[in-house]
């Protein structure tokens, strides 16, 4: 049974495990071991994405509009083809500049400037104040309907229960421990938390396996498939209507595509985001996996939601179950413990995911980029004199995620209940998108100042303010609801939800238009007017440029001053301790190499930039520079000097992209050295080889030649009859000799391309009729009969007429060498095939085996023949005879089978006019 | 008796050349057209020598020489190589497969009736050139 | 172009595609009132086109030229 007791166990043990998970994360980190650094823990931890607003509140959101809930997901798709550009860059920079969160990377970008940092922090705590909320509410509210199991009650709504006796107070506090043990246990100089991420990926797993459960039960379970939900679906009037479902949307295709973009931005700007897709990253090649298996995550966990909001609506028509907890109730009315179980686990891994990171992003934003710029100005606090500030850092950072949840829990008390869980969530996502100009335009504008990002995001967060947080304020009865109904004074064009009488659009397409209106003019604007000053000049140049950048040296380029090492290490050694700032300038000397002692006291430019790096992990960029600047005499720079030495750098950059190319084109060149040298190697030993054949081919007539040459030189008494038998050698093999000869040469000559082709229109059965007939005597002595079978009319083929005697000769020469001895048979055969005429010659010789069939057309290859000794060829002969037909577009080839004789064939293309009459031939 | 000599040649030409000059020259001469042929009348007619040459059919004339190299009972007789392929590498190749001699065509009558009695002369051991 | 430039551009034009898949009136164009094998027309469209892209995605990425 699901008592209580079980559910809470469950919980703890199931935290407990997170928890375990991280602390094996980091011992392995520790030991340099690390678990996270795969591209698959990198993309499930992006996963933190999908929280309880997708794990409840798509499917509340699908019961009300079908496929609404969709852009949240596909926005992210799109974006995310762009981080190969976007995101990529962003990772650069930050590792560069050892970014600590997202108001970081923005004062940093922009001169380092505190009062930039302080505000974006301002505006994602009040962004994201109602996003924590909603997750309180929805783990307070699974678990009281949880509890009531088997009956089904919704939690009640009013907010009278003592707060000791309220559930989501808890939920505040144990998620508030829990996060301080996770992410704020000891200070990171470069700010990552390598459990946390482990734990965040585990969790992914976890809700989408819940997920997918619950779904597949639901869809299989209880339906008989996606088809049989939407069929039965389609009956029921309010489902059916949905069914075409974008047009019942208020805004329709507008809504549709603000919040697509809304998401985005969403994606990229909110802080738990950041977190893990920028602080956390350990490998920027994490990203090529990630950007295809992060959108297979989203599309997977939202593969059952219309079915799930389907299936609630049907089996709880009366509307008394709140949509948002179909994921939940279904199940418990089916009386699945377990699957209930595994979803309630499912949504406080979705909850507890988000809130982990969220509120660590958050109080390292606080703290480093909202308080410490503050306490370090206040001389009276004497921070300056303090030996060591790490556990000042770590306690603001435990009381900010203490705060949040608390604040989280009064907004959830005092507004929770006016909207759904979507439309929290969305508020939250509208905020975050007011630093898309100051962060898009800050890396890739150099012309983006401080001053434009200030106007920008003031203006954006006021419009955000204006049109979407004072309603729901408003809605949830602490301020006159007449605000939304006649607007503030009675003034109809000041209507937070229609302002300037723009109306017709959901609130969240409204207030998304007019803020970024309002922030990316102000941005715009603000960046055109006046100068920007030298740190802002400097600070644009190693963001927006950051690929034609060396290495982290590179700001240091910037400072001219003198400071001392000593100096440097007791100011590093005050915000991360002792032991790591030993470390850090360990490493930082081991890398440079041994300094000369006489140096040794005094910092040169890149240290003190390496300190202040360092020191940017753990205080914020603008809080870094304040400390850095304390303890160094500083030059200032001119604005002229920032210039020049900007000027010099680019100098740098064009040679060293002449140089690179030069050696680009170099190394090509190369390469096209060496792939002719191959040719030319592989051409010489064709070459060789084929001296080396025709050379053997030359020998063998001539040793016979000189053999004999011999014998009758030195043997006068030799008789007559074996005398005129040698002399008769002699003669045939000298005729082999010159007819080789000749046509290596002829091959040559084709081969080379110097042979001359007198092309004519051919009849071919003139030609056959007139070889034929040439060597009929030939055929005669060796009692051959010869058929010759020729069609009455043939077109006429376009070729050199001369050659294709000779090819024809060449293989009736054949013919007669190889047929049958007893009953010696030679067939000539002519006929069309399509655009081709095809010319056999066939003979009843011992045939070719199949293996022989293709090579007998290679130079020097012969048909074997052990039967008859070696045949009385060339070698030549028929490669010549491919040369000429394929020269001409033909093709020749060999049919045989072994003891059946042979038949070669070659075809010539028809000339283009084929009712040409056929012409003579020109010989 | 009169020393046997196998000549192992597809060129018919050669073979009735060679046949000639050493009957002349007082042999008895066995023909083979290839290299199984010549394998087999090996085994049958125990030759005191072979003329072999390289580029015949069913088995190499290298391959022919290796075969008999490695037969115990066969070491005694004596191989010529006889080939138009006369790049270094091939010589070589047939060396030291175990021929006694390498002759290139074509070759002088003389000279090769010459080697073939130095090879078949009592004194002479199985020492190659 | 180097290979990041290459892959760069390819993606580009794959989220510029996602734009048009995703909007209007390529939306309007599946938002019909009929089943594709039991499945409302806009719900299989979108999860198709989706996946599709996502294949794209990873078929750019993962490709070694």
């Amino acid at each position: 049974m699901l008592q209580g007791w079980v559910i809470v166990l469950t919980s703890f043990a199931y935290l407990g495990l997170l928890f375990a998970i991280a602390y094996y994360a980091d011992r392995r980190a520790d030991a340099g071991r690390s678990v996270i650094a795969s591209p698959y823990i990198y993309s499930l931890s992006l996963g933190v994405y999908a929280t309880a607003w997708t794990f409840y509140g798509s499917v509340g959101r699908a019961a009300a509009d079908g496929v609404g809930f969709l852009p949240i997901y596909i926005g992210p798709t799109l974006m995310i083809a762009l981080w190969w550009v976007v995101m990529r860059k962003i990772i650069r920079i930050s590792k560069r500049n050892r970014i600590t969160s997202l108001a970081d990377f923005i004062a940093s970008r922009y001169g380092k400037s505190a009062l930039l940092g302080g505000l974006v922090t301002v505006i994602a705590l009040v962004g994201i104040l109602p996003y924590i909320s909603l997750q309180l509410k929805a783990v307070s509210n699974s678990f009281s309907i949880v509890l009531q199991y088997p009956q089904i009650i919704m939690p009640a709504s009013d907010a009278t229960l003592p707060l000791l006796q309220d559930t989501a107070f808890w939920v505040a506090l144990i998620l508030a421990a829990f996060t301080i043990l996770f992410g704020t246990r000891n200070l990171d100089a470069a700010e990552h938390h390598q459990g946390m991420v482990a734990a965040i990926a585990f969790e992914s797993v976890v809700k989408l396996f819940a997920f997918l459960a619950v779904g597949a039960y639901i869809t299989y379970g209880i339906y008989n498939g996606f088809g049989d939900v939407f069929e039965r679906a389609a009956a029921v009037p309010k489902l059916s209507a949905m069914m075409t479902p974008l047009e019942g949307v208020a805004g329709g295709y507008a809504s549709w595509m603000w919040l697509t973009i809304l998401s985005m931005m969403a994606i990229m700007f909110l802080p738990r985001q950041f977190q893990v897709a920028v602080i956390e990253n350990v490998d920027e090649k994490h990203l090529n996996k990630a950007i295809w298996l992060f959108p297979l995550y989203m599309i997977a966990i939202n593969v059952f939601v219309l079915p799930i909001a389907f299936g609630g609506v049907m089996h709880f028509p009366s509307g008394s179950v709140d949509a948002d907890t179909f994921v939940l109730t279904l199940p418990m009315v089916e009386k699945q413990e377990l699957l209930v179980l595994l979803v309630f686990i499912g949504g406080l891994s979705a909850a507890t995911g988000m809130v982990i990171v969220e509120t660590i992003a958050l109080s390292t934003m606080i703290c480093n980029d909202l308080l410490m710029p503050i306490l370090l100005r206040l001389k009276w606090l004497k921070l300056n004199e303090r030996r060591d500030l790490t556990g000042l850092l770590l306690g603001i950072r435990r009381g900010a995620i203490v705060l949040m949840l608390l604040l989280g829990y009064v907004y959830f008390r005092l507004a929770g209940e006016a909207y759904a869980l979507v439309s929290i969530g969305l508020i939250s996502f509208a905020a975050v998108a007011q630093f898309a100009p100051a962060v898009f335009g800050g890396i890739f504008w150099k012309g983006g100042t401080r001053r434009g990002a200030l106007w920008g995001l003031l203006a954006g967060f006021a419009v955000w303010f204006y049109t979407l947080l004072l309603p729901a304020i408003a809605r949830s009865g602490w301020l006159p609801i007449s605000l939304l109904e006649v607007g503030p004074f009675g003034i109809g064009l000041l209507n937070p939800q229609q302002l300037f009488g723009l109306t017709r659009l959901d609130h969240i397409t409204h207030a998304m238009i007019w803020s970024m209106l309002a922030n990316v003019s102000a941005y715009v604007c603000g960046s055109l007017w006046g100068e920007q000053s030298v740190s802002e000049h400097r600070q644009a140049s190693l963001f927006v440029d950051v690929f034609k950048q060396a290495g982290e040296g590179e700001g240091a380029r910037f400072w001219r001053g003198t400071a001392s090492v000593p100096d440097l290490y007791r100011l590093l050694a005050r915000f991360v301790g002792p032991a790591a700032a030993v470390a850090a300038i360990d490493g930082y000397t081991q890398s440079k190499g041994p300094r000369d002692p006489g140096e040794a006291l005094q910092a040169d430019a890149e240290f003190v930039h390496y300190v202040e790096i360092q020191l940017a992990g753990a205080i914020g960029a603008a809080s870094a520079r304040v400390m850095v600047a304390s303890v160094v005499k500083e030059e200032a720079l001119t604005l002229d000097d920032v210039r020049e030495i900007l000027d010099e750098a680019s100098q740098v950059v064009v040679y060293s992209h002449r140089l690179e190319q030069k050696s680009r084109e170099l190394e090509a060149a190369t390469a096209e050295l060496r792939i002719a040298n191959e040719r030319l190697t592989e051409l010489d030993r064709l070459k060789d080889d084929f001296i080396s054949t025709v050379t053997h081919e030359l020998r063998t007539p001539l040793t016979s030649i000189r053999a004999f040459s011999e014998i009758l030189l030195d043997d006068p008494e030799i008789e007559l009859s074996q005398r005129s038998k040698f002399l008769g050698i002699i003669t045939k093999e000298a005729e082999r000799l010159s007819r080789l000869i000749n046509q290596v040469l002829d091959l040559a000559k084709i081969e080379s391309g110097a042979a001359e082709w007198e092309v004519s229109s051919i009849d071919m059965k003139e030609l056959i009729a007139d070889t034929a007939a040439g060597m009929s005597q030939l055929f005669t002595e060796k009692r051959i009969r010869v058929e010759v079978d020729l069609p009455s009319r043939v077109p006429a083929v376009t070729a050199d007429f001369d050659r294709i005697v000779q090819v024809l000769l060449n293989l009736l020469s054949n013919a007669t060498k190889f047929c049958n001895r007893d009953d010696a048979q030679i067939r000539i055969g002519l006929s069309e095939q399509g655009a081709y005429l095809r010319v056999g010659v066939f003979d009843n010789g011992p045939g070719i085996s199949e293996g022989d069939q293709a090579a007998i057309f290679d130079k020097f290859r012969q048909g074997g023949d052990t039967l008859t000794g070696k045949p009385q060829g060339t070698g030549l002969g028929l490669h010549i005879s491919r040369h000429i037909v394929e020269r001409f577009g033909g093709k020749i080839w060999v049919e045989s089978r072994p003891g059946q004789g042979a038949c070669f064939y070659f075809t010539l293309p028809i000339a283009a006019r084929p009712d040409q009459a056929p012409v003579a031939g020109a010989a | 008796m009169s020393k046997k000599i196998l000549i192992v040649d597809d060129e018919p030409n050669i073979v009735t050349a060679l046949e000639y000059l050493l009957q002349r020259s007082g042999y008895e001469v066995l023909v083979a057209r290839d290299g199984e042929a010549a394998l087999k009348l090996v085994d049958q007619h125990l030759p005191n020598l072979v003329l072999l040459d390289v580029m015949i059919s069913v088995k190499s004339g290298y391959e022919v020489c290796q075969r008999m190299r490695e037969r115990a009972d066969w070491q005694h007789i004596k191989i010529i190589m006889l080939s138009a392929k006369g790049r270094e590498a091939e010589v070589s190749k047939g060396l030291s497969l175990g021929a006694d001699l390498y002759v290139t065509k074509p070759f002088s009558n003389k000279e090769l009736v010459a080697k073939i009695d130095e090879l078949l002369a009592p004194a002479s051991n199985s020492g190659g050139v | 172009m180097d290979k990041f430039e290459v892959k760069a551009r390819r993606l580009v034009a794959l989220c510029m595609l996602g734009v048009l898949l995703f909007n209007y009136p390529m939306l309007a164009l599946f938002n019909v009132a009929a089943t594709v094998f039991g499945i409302p027309v806009l719900y299989a469209y979108i999860f198709v086109s989706w996946s599709l892209l996502i294949a794209g995605m990873a078929y750019v990425i993962e490709s070694k030229n």
